[in-house]
């Protein structure tokens, strides 16, 4: 692709050839994700979380078309269509969807280990801006489709769920109520809201697959980023994808469907609320209303505004919920470090680790009751959050002293040259017993 | 812009600060009063049964025994709407004995008269869902003080705790203790609530329906004490709530095999690659093929067998 050394397709055979001349799309899955596309050699395995994801979609597309095949979207039917006929009577129904349910889960789960991988090395920085941007695209679209998505089974969460986040928008002066309505298509959650939530809950993963495709197009521009931050200076330094990126990512996608495997059949209900298998009654709300599992730092945001100060407290938290996302935009240009990689900024890499605990403070303590205790816990953690990516990142950036750089990734590769003989010299021996055996 | 950014930040957290100070300062001023449903809730007990753990498969005699205790006890208040008759195969009912159990069901199926169009009922079959106690959640409440008894077909899901929380709800009952009534003066039970720690609110509307042992006669033997009749009647709720529990550990065992013999065939298949590319870090050093072809004529020269 974008390096010099990349090889170009050749077809090696002539029906390949025949359909690379009239629709080139052999030579674009080749340079995609086939031996045309050269990777840094140093990846580590924090940089198998974009397949997974891909994975997962994958995974939800797959599953949710099936589900949507025996759902009803209606008050009436939707609890008793998901937890009746798709639990009972659809064949292998319970497994659909439990690995729908699980999948959501575990598509988050990738994606935080993704973002939070882009964040230690820099992945944000230029020229890969349009690539972090994107991935935030895709984030916000998974967002919206999970929420929509947990409003489908109509239980007590679905629908108290559903209730408090379009409440989000009556937070806004003056349009937020009649915006409110207009979204729900009524005045509370009903009929309208869910027959359009799942119709958008099936158009959304789309849109997702689409903004995927340029997520990865653009990364293909500059080429993935590695762990020393380093460019790519010559061919050394790469691997083509294919063997080499689909054998590790190929692996590795197989641990992870692993634990994925393990949640989904023997402990399908863990990470969801037991009150969503009790059907939706809109006179009854639940002792506490808690979203799923991956909002939950993002519930802790908003909850912590507790005080009208000039603005209502509502306002606020809705306002500081959107922005501590919305933030994130902002990254390349308030990270002005000119070296990507945290592992070579040794006052930013504290800060980043201080960042991952603030944010699974924040979720802890938006995954249960508001007690006083937690609130404060809650606050110190949200403004942390703010303070981070607001003040403190910037003035890290501009008077922290970097380590010294490698030169070249082949450099940072070959620290160890003596330890890395040792393993590969017992080859030759076992080529001979090969030999010795076939004699 | 980074200006405009840091500033944005620091009301933020300006805002929490003062949310923080006013919070505490709420407490500290007047502190939450503490309630008798916070300090005298227990969680369930511990209780096991055989579909626990991911290799559990029912007992399928004693999800039966507790079909015996919810048809004659808890159906006559709590319906079951998600499960029909024809389930009951799966607890070792033969297609005789389910018809029996459908048509001999103490409520009938709404239905039509062929022959006037009129509203009437009919047996119920196989093939029907249970048919609730009362027709609709009006009459239900008329009948129970204002109190609705819920559905049981998911009760186990959708209560923290599971099977063990039904076990303990209903061998809960008891007098409420004298130091709850001193503490909170104006916690006492109202009528028609009865005391239970195991109730999230400590008053629940259902009167205890295991109240004597032997009210239910097994036929299998089984000596039908409350706890019995209690663990049983969970042991049923939890196989209502979840009747392709076995199905699912089966394949659970069968697919985790597989994925692992997957990933392991994948990861020797993954360093098979990657030792070529490992050694072709540096085409020079003792592991270039030149080198090594140098080593080992130097290797005969000396006379060592290679």
């Amino acid at each position: 692709m974008s390096f010099s050394w990349a090889r170009p397709y050749e077809p090696k055979h002539p029906l390949m050839r025949w359909i690379d001349d009239r629709l080139p799309l052999p030579r674009l899955v080749y340079g995609a994700v086939g031996g045309g596309y050269p990777v840094p050699r140093n990846l580590n395995y924090w940089w198998n979380f974009g397949v997974a994801a891909g994975l997962f979609l994958t995974i939800q597309i797959i599953t949710g078309i099936v589900l949507a095949m025996h759902y009803t979207a209606s008050t009436d039917g939707a609890f008793n269509s998901v937890n009746g006929l798709i639990m009972r009577d659809v064949n292998a129904g319970w497994l659909l969807r439990y690995a729908h349910m699980n999948g959501a889960s575990f598509f988050f789960i990738v994606v935080y280990i993704h973002i939070f991988r882009g964040l230690y090395y820099g992945s944000y920085k230029a020229p890969r801006e349009m690539v972090w941007m994107l991935g935030l695209v895709i984030y916000l679209l998974m967002m919206a489709t999970a929420f929509m998505g947990y409003v489908l089974p109509w239980g007590q969460m679905s629908y108290w769920g559903a209730q408090v986040i379009t409440g989000f928008f009556s937070a806004f002066p003056v349009v937020g109520e009649p915006l409110r309505i207009w979204l729900l298509g009524g005045y509370a959650p009903d009929q309208a809201a869910l027959t359009r939530f799942f119709s958008l809950h099936y158009l959304l993963p789309f849109v997702i697959a689409g903004v995927v495709i340029l997520h990865v197009w653009a990364l293909h521009i500059p080429g993935s980023s590695n762990p020393t931050g380093v460019d790519v200076k010559d061919e050394r330094d790469t691997l083509p994808f294919h063997p080499f990126f689909t054998a590790k990512d190929g692996w590795f996608s197989g641990a992870i469907l692993l634990l994925y495997a393990i949640v989904t059949y023997f402990a399908p209900d863990y990470l969801g609320h037991p009150d969503n298998y009790i059907p939706a009654n809109p006179l009854a709300t639940p002792a506490e209303i808690v979203p799923e599992w991956y909002f939950w730092p993002f519930y802790a945001i908003l909850r912590s505004f507790t005080v009208d100060f000039i603005l209502p407290a509502k306002l606020w938290g809705v306002l500081a919920m959107f922005s501590s996302i919305l933030l994130l935009f902002f990254l390349p240009w308030i990270d002005r470090s000119p070296v990507r990689s945290g592992a070579y900024r040794p006052v930013f890499k504290r800060f980043f680790w201080l960042l991952v605990i603030d944010v699974i403070i924040l979720g802890w303590a938006g995954g249960g009751a508001p007690t006083p205790m937690r609130n404060v816990i809650s606050q110190l953690a949200a403004a942390y959050y703010f303070l981070h990516f607001l003040v403190i990142l910037p003035l890290v950036s501009a008077f922290e002293t970097p380590l010294p750089l490698p030169r070249s990734i082949s450099d940072s590769v070959l620290h160890g040259e003596e330890a890395e003989a040792a393993p590969v010299a017992s080859k030759p021996r076992r080529s001979r017993t090969a030999t010795a055996v076939a004699e | 812009m980074r200006f405009i950014l840091g500033f944005i930040g620091a009301v933020f957290a300006g805002v929490l600060l003062i949310s923080l100070i006013s919070g505490v300062a709420t407490y500290v001023k007047s502190p939450p009063a503490p309630l008798a449903s916070e300090e005298f809730h227990l969680p369930p007990k511990h209780v096991h049964f055989a579909s626990d753990g991911p290799f559990g498969r029912f007992d399928m005699r004693q999800v039966q025994r507790g079909f015996q205790v919810y048809s004659e006890v808890c159906s006559a208040c709590h319906s079951l709407k998600l499960v029909s008759f024809r389930d009951l195969k799966a607890l070792g009912y033969d297609d005789a004995e389910i018809k029996k159990i459908a048509s001999d069901w103490k409520t009938q199926v709404p239905s039509i008269n062929p022959d006037t169009g009129e509203e009437t009922t009919r047996k119920a079959l196989p093939s029907d869902n249970f048919p609730p106690p009362f027709p609709n959640e009006t009459a239900a409440r008329a009948a129970n003080n204002n109190a609705l008894p819920p559905d049981l077909s998911l009760i186990t899901k959708a209560r923290e705790g599971g099977a063990a929380y039904v076990y303990s709800i209903l061998t809960g009952f008891q007098n409420q203790p004298p130091e709850l009534l001193k503490k909170f003066p104006d916690a006492k039970t109202p009528p028609n609530l009865y005391y239970n720690p195991y109730f999230a609110n400590l008053n629940i509307a259902m009167p205890p329906p295991l109240t004597t042992d032997g009210q239910v006669q097994y036929s299998d033997g089984t000596k039908p004490t409350v706890d019995q009749m209690a663990r049983d009647a969970a042991a049923f709720l939890a196989w209502t709530a979840e009747p392709n529990l076995e199905a699912r550990h089966a394949a659970g065992i069968a697919v985790v095999i597989f994925l692992l013999i997957g990933t392991i065939l994948g990861y020797l298949a993954y360093h098979q690659i990657w030792d070529e590319a490992k050694r072709a870090v540096r085409p020079t050093g003792p592991l270039d093929p030149e080198n090594q072809a140098k080593a080992r004529r130097a290797k005969a020269k000396a006379g060592v067998a290679g």
